[in-house]
């Protein structure tokens, strides 16, 4: 299969005009979902511009190739091929030959139908896009059927398709979609066109190979940062290290002097050097004696703003959910309080950020991988005045996404910076600046109290204290005075608690700049809760499964994946001295996953996660091999986090810079992971970030069982298991 | 004026000696696939070979390099371990995002090379300094364990 990743240079054919071109000459077939596309795609080739269909997913030529437009990106997690999956199915196109391309940018036409727009995030695109492409698919495959009948002149119900071709099989005609796509583009699709019978599925279900890896290991995929349109420069940037600071004065004598130094761009908000490549850009950067002023925000620091979000937890919270008299029933009996701490956190994707613009009075030309396709064209249009079509957005693989790339902060100050520039610029951030200038996983306070009666918890208050992401992001996300997403695992845990309660303080902090990363909410809560959990199994004096299993009557599922867990990871088998194994139970993104962590830790505190079982009931699994593979980096990311994760801040400037300091787990530190995925019938989950969320209180409280010592705040601190310091 | 021997050809680049390889090799040559990741000999994702042995390309001036052999990504496969390391990626679905998959792919390429049949704690010192954002530590070492088998067949 060939993914063509619209990577063409400016000059080159934009990829309505292939599409256009292809129904005028070419011919062939337009099809989408609910409109009639054939019909549109030909109106379009008459008048020059229109625009096409709306949910225009599948395209067939008369040679027969069939080619998928994805309207998710593809930063790592598969949708390209399990999306693929799911159109081809129902299609019952011939897989090993489908090419996919990139969504130009349209909320109309691509937006995510969990979303309302065109986006790449919270481990949904398959579950978003399950009946949508299903429906495509099967829309495709019902007039494809009924070309081949009317032209055989035989009842469309004798007919059937099967990889690439429809068969009547009473007289053993085949026709391929090739040779049908003239007749079927004159034809409409059903409304509602049925849907095979799981049982009949070809291709969902199996561990299929991915689409998008045989470029990934030669070399020749292209992700934002590859992008060399003909004539491109390069440039560097500094945006000021204090959060909010702007340009004072700037010295750039030396850097015009230097070769390979083109130009010096100089904003309100950052300094970039252009150059031959790269390095000339950074090194002219070098050169420049840059003054800032720092604003107010030059002496926000770390313990400020701990201080500041504990005092905001103390505040009654705007309540997301209660039932039964969580307050009533917390005064009776013996309470249990602990406040959980989570830091900010990078996102540090290994494709740095980066943005390849070319701004003409006319149009504007972006190379990105973005995981929000349409904003990208919209503050492009925003920047440069232009309208949104004369703005054309080239989506790119993504080196990672984790959140970072919802933000479209690095296309807007790239979209400026090219505004200044005679031709195509390519901006990349050096790993500090992206370090240094992210959208952070904002820091958490979480404070929960609980009593227990018989053994189980009879009362519960869940008082959630952070920024609220989507106020800024997507405001629909935030009201009355709750962040949907900061209370997400929260409001829903799976437990069978009586009386329950939970509140969410929205606090933004200060200078610090915040944003979604893998895992979002569900990350804190289910830390949060999970590691509660754990040391009110101790309170009542329960095995933390047992303790768990008991009270998990409304959540079945879990508990399957729980009692599967725990045989596969042999929970209760006796392990050497300070080591020991921890549960992390959770529904999150439509998904049930047990993990258990096996960890040891030396004298020094130094903790080794020596092994992690997950099982996972994900409903549907569109490829099995893809679910496992996500929980097997989600587990690592999530150890990472646990681990080292931290951004710290000083003078209003974050203290971490690169790798050196900002850590990532390595092969020699990481464990065996295990990954069951449960066979299920009921629609699919979501799986990218449910890793991300179980690994951290799985570790935190094998902790708990290795030491004794309950640890409420990430990263783990070894001076504290080291017996140096108070938890 | 540099003049480099990569991927079997002598390419001329005029650029400063001081300048690192991997910005020549990305922003003059166009040979993209051996990637920028953190600038420092951190990261490993600009990992190449010169001479057959993994350099961090983002710490090597092209004044420093000289006739050596350069070998990046896009090569790689036409070397017996490139090519058996990029097969058992495949076949094991290694990659996810990819991004760090060349200098992953490079740096077992050449411990297999050296080491044709690694233990764990030669892999563990060969791909240290190769970080991997989403993850994939799990296939890549089972990856280079099924590279390392198939050369006994």
């Amino acid at each position: 299969m060939t993914i063509q990743t619209n990577s063409r240079p400016p000059e080159a054919v934009s990829r309505r005009m292939i599409m256009r071109a292809g129904a005028a000459a070419g011919g062939g077939l337009l099809l989408g979902f609910y409109a009639p596309v054939g019909i549109v795609a030909s109106g379009a080739a008459q008048s020059g511009g229109a625009e096409f269909a709306p949910d225009a997913f599948i395209r067939i030529d008369r040679a027969g190739r069939v080619t998928l437009t994805m309207p998710q990106v593809e930063m790592g997690q598969g949708v390209y091929t399990s999306l693929s999956m799911i159109l081809a199915e129902e299609l019952d196109a011939a897989f090993d030959t489908v090419a996919v391309e990139a969504a130009p940018p349209s909320d109309a036409l691509y937006s995510n139908p969990l979303f309302g727009i065109q986006a790449t995030g919270n481990s949904n695109s398959v579950r978003a896009f399950w009946k949508k492409l299903r429906q495509a698919g099967a829309g495709a495959r019902a007039i494809l059927i009924e070309a081949a009948a009317l032209q055989w002149k035989v009842d469309s119900a004798s007919c059937t398709a099967d990889t690439g071709e429809v068969i009547h099989a009473q007289t053993g005609r085949r026709l391929a979609y090739g040779a049908l796509a003239d007749a079927a583009a004159k034809l409409t699709p059903p409304a509602d066109p049925p849907l095979k019978n799981p049982k009949d599925f070809k291709l969902i279900g199996k561990p299929l190979k991915r689409l998008d890896t045989p470029d990934k290991v030669n070399g020749n995929a292209l992700y934002g940062i590859d992008i060399l349109p003909q004539g491109v420069k390069f440039a560097a940037i500094a945006a000021s290290p204090v959060f909010g600071g702007t340009v004072g004065h700037v010295d750039d004598s030396a850097a015009r002097a230097m070769p390979g130094v083109r130009q010096i761009v100089v904003l309100s908000d950052l300094v970039a050097v252009v150059g031959d490549h790269f390095w000339a850009a950074k090194q002219g950067l070098e050169a420049i004696d840059i003054v800032w002023n720092d604003g107010p925000n030059a002496h926000v620091d770390s313990a400020q703003i701990w201080n500041d979000i504990r005092t905001a937890s103390e505040q009654e919270g705007a309540v997301a959910k209660s039932r039964g008299d969580a307050k009533a029933a917390l005064q009776t009996g013996d309470a249990v309080e602990a406040h959980y701490e989570l830091p900010f956190l990078s996102h540090a994707p290994m494709e740095p950020i980066n943005c390849t613009v070319h701004v003409r009075p006319d149009s504007c030309d972006v190379w990105v991988g973005t995981q929000v396709c349409a904003r990208t064209q919209a503050i492009a249009a925003k920047v440069t005045g232009l309208p949104l079509e004369k703005v054309a957005v080239h989506n790119q693989l993504l080196g990672g996404g984790f959140g970072r790339r919802l933000d479209v902060d690095g296309i807007e100050k790239s979209v400026r910076i090219a505004q200044k520039v005679d031709g195509p610029v390519k901006v990349v951030w050096t790993r500090e600046e992206d370090i240094q200038h992210d959208f952070y996983r904002p820091i958490y306070y979480d404070r929960i109290s609980a009593t227990l009666k018989d053994g189980r918890i009879d009362g519960w208050k869940h008082r959630v204290t952070g920024s609220s992401v989507m106020a800024r992001w997507f405001p629909l996300g935030f009201q009355h005075g709750v962040d949907i997403d900061g209370v997400d695992s929260a409001i829903d845990e799976p437990y069978d608690i009586p009386n329950f309660r939970v509140e969410f303080v929205r606090h933004e902090p200060p200078a610090v700049p915040t944003g979604f990363w893998r895992g979002v909410g569900p990350n804190n809560n289910v830390f949060a809760i999970e590691s509660f959990i754990d040391e009110l199994a101790k309170k009542a004096g329960k095995d933390p499964l047992d303790f768990r299993l008991a009270m998990l009557g409304k959540t079945p599922r879990l508990k399957a994946a729980l009692e599967l867990a725990a045989e596969k990871a042999g929970w209760g088998n006796p392990l050497p001295p300070r080591t020991g194994r921890g549960i992390a139970a959770q529904v999150s993104f439509a998904s049930f996953i047990a993990t258990i962590a096996e960890v040891e830790v030396d004298h020094d505190g130094g903790v080794r996660v020596r092994r992690i079982t997950s099982a996972v009931d994900t409903g549907i699994a569109v490829n099995p091999d893809t679910i496992a593979a996500q929980l097997q980096g989600g587990l690592i990311f999530g150890v990472t986090a646990a681990l080292y994760g931290e951004i710290t801040i000083d003078k209003g400037r974050v203290q971490q810079s690169n790798f050196n300091d900002y850590r990532m787990l390595r092969i020699d530190q990481a464990p065996a992971i295990d990954v069951h995925v449960i066979k299920s019938g009921e629609a699919p989950g979501g799986i990218g970030e449910t890793g991300t969320t179980a690994a951290p209180p799985a570790v935190r409280n094998a902790i708990y069982a290795a030491t004794g010592i309950a640890l409420r705040r990430l990263p783990i601190d070894r001076e504290v298991l080291a017996g140096r310091k108070q938890p | 004026m540099a003049k480099l021997r990569i991927n079997g050809q002598v390419r001329e680049i005029d650029v400063a000696d001081d300048t690192p390889l991997l910005w020549a090799l990305r922003d003059v040559l166009g040979l993209t696939g051996t990637k920028f990741g953190c600038g420092i000999a951190q990261c490993g994702a600009c990992t190449v070979h010169v001479d057959g042995k993994s350099v961090r390309s983002c710490q090597l001036p092209v004044g420093a390099i000289g006739q050596r052999a350069i070998t990046t990504i896009e090569a790689v496969g036409e070397t017996p371990a490139g090519a058996r390391v990029q097969k058992a990626w495949l076949d094991l679905e290694v990659v996810q995002c990819g991004y760090c998959q060349s200098g992953q792919i490079m740096s077992a390429a050449a411990l297999l090379a050296a080491t044709p049949h690694p233990d764990d704690s030669d892999i563990d010192a060969a791909m240290a300094g190769n970080i991997c954002r989403c993850g994939t530590y799990v296939r890549i070492r089972a990856a280079i364990k099924k590279a390392a088998g198939a050369e006994r067949v």
